[in-house]
């Protein structure tokens, strides 16, 4: 699904003022926002969301209209299908996994996992292997775990497009590469676009398949490349080593 | 030391009258905490500042402000009056309004910190799941910042059981009408009843330690 932004955003912040102006349009399966910090990427992406407000511009996906200052169109957040994954996760504190996993799919009067969602949650659970730690609370967690709690619960209402900030920056060297690999088997298994920012060029190097590069909040190039990512060879004795990484010493509960 | 029915009197209405109150200042001080710690708007600071007036002013003078809007030819007390034939002064209701008066601030105060301190992230995380934003509040705001506001209700109860001025101003002094522990204590010191006076300012003292104590609890948990 193409997805096209052409936005315009100004923020004060005291005396500094930051002019965000960017334009790039990407139909790839992957697109990867590079830049330095405070180059008005968190602002892109924040945008195609709806968390953020442009002053001006539009912004499509596919045949969809998310935003449009001229024809006066901005979506809520909530009807613009697209997940998002936040940089520090974003769990809620006071909910346990599975409780996390079935917001989306809760109603805000439902105190408890309705029974009709129990069965999706448990499968996609199952999928990211956490099911073992349904009855953990986020603090319990190690940063590993974290994530796959924060992209089973992006996932879990299907949407068509993956918003992804800074995915990897809080996790450990030896882990980002064993995160890298299962957010590709992801991407095919749950046929979802990815958009991610980052400043880390191994990402570049895994996801940019379209690589939209921004400074000082505009777009310096757009670089598109034939994407072998599918069939990128594996050292096995890495795989296993960063598997072992991701193992819970402890279940929760037992603390 | 014994109290007889006629003396629990004024300990019962003071209970009733604080939890009514805490009831009001919850909504209140809740609400407005939300509206100042979430939004942006001019006169944000004043509003700040006039909503913590109560905490300073004296009792006296803030008890005058709602005899003011609330009596029977004031603001809100016309209309009441008009519509309703209600009027709240010199009921054990107006005693209600005194205390709601003089504690929402605690809870406004600590429910907007509680809410400045819930993070943002977690307020847009539930948007990009699906949520308006009464859902938002709900589901996240409310039950991240539940603990300060129940602080702050806590506070708020025991400023509430214990406020004189205001009530005398808006409700007087009528036993077994309107006349709470507080001024109950001022009439039996008054009178030299001093039997009655120390197992009414005994009663006040363990209710008010008992509930500093949770408060002090509430808010040392959410440090750690």
């Amino acid at each position: 699904m193409r997805i096209s932004v052409d936005i315009e955003k100004g923020l004060q912040s005291g005396d500094r003022a930051f002019r965000l102006r960017v334009a790039f349009s990407s139909g790839g399966e992957s697109t990867v926002i590079f830049g330095p910090s405070g180059s008005g990427k968190t602002l892109t992406i924040q945008a195609i969301a709806g968390l953020v407000r442009p002053d001006a511009g539009r912004i499509v996906l596919g045949e969809g209209t998310l935003f449009d200052s001229v024809a006066g169109i901005d979506l809520p957040v909530r009807k613009r299908g697209v997940g998002f994954l936040f940089q520090d996760y974003a769990l809620f504190p006071h909910l346990t996994v599975a409780q996390n996993i079935a917001y989306p799919l809760t109603r805000f009067w439902e105190w408890r996992i309705p029974d009709r969602v129990r069965l999706e949650v448990e499968e996609i659970m199952d999928a990211f292997e956490i099911l073992g730690l349904a009855a953990c609370l986020p603090r319990e967690l190690s940063g590993g775990q974290r994530q796959r709690v924060a992209l089973a619960r992006a996932l879990v209402r299907r949407p068509t497009v993956l918003l992804l900030d800074e995915p990897f920056s809080a996790l450990d060297t030896p882990l980002r590469a064993r995160m890298r690999e299962e957010l590709l088997a992801l991407r095919r298994r749950f046929r979802v676009q990815l958009v991610m920012i980052t400043h880390d060029p191994a990402d570049v190097e895994v996801f940019g398949e379209t690589l939209v590069y921004i400074e000082e909040g505009a777009v310096r190039n757009v670089v598109r490349r034939r994407a072998d990512v599918k069939n990128r060879s594996k050292d096995p004795a890495e795989k296993a080593r960063s598997a072992a990484l991701l193992q819970f010493s402890s279940p929760c509960g037992v603390r | 030391m014994s109290l007889s029915p006629s003396d629990l009197a004024p300990l019962l209405l003071t209970l009733r009258v604080a939890g009514v109150a805490t009831l009001f200042s919850l909504l209140i001080g809740t609400g407005l905490g939300f509206l100042t710690a979430r939004s942006r708007f001019p006169g944000r600071d004043v509003l700040d500042g006039i909503l913590a007036l109560p905490l300073v002013m004296p009792p006296t003078v803030l008890g005058y402000y709602l005899i003011v809007l609330w009596g029977r030819n004031g603001w809100f007390g016309g209309w009441l009056h008009e519509h309703f034939g209600i009027s709240l002064m010199f009921t054990w209701e107006g005693a209600v309004l005194a205390a709601t008066a003089v504690s929402f601030p605690l809870v406004y105060k600590s429910a907007r910190a509680a809410f400045e301190g819930v993070d943002g992230n977690l307020e847009k995380a539930a948007r990009t799941l699906g949520d308006r934003e009464i859902a938002v509040f709900i589901r996240v705001s409310l039950p991240l910042a539940s603990r300060g506001i129940f602080a702050g209700a806590m506070l708020a109860f025991a400023r509430a059981m214990g406020d004189f001025g205001t009530t005398l101003m808006v409700a007087g002094n009528i036993p077994g009408r309107t006349q709470t522990a507080a001024l109950a204590v001022f009439d039996a010191v008054q009178a030299g009843k001093d039997g009655l006076a120390n197992a009414l300012v005994l009663v006040m003292s363990a209710v008010c330690v008992a509930v500093l104590v949770t408060t002090g609890r509430l808010t040392e948990r959410r440090r750690t």
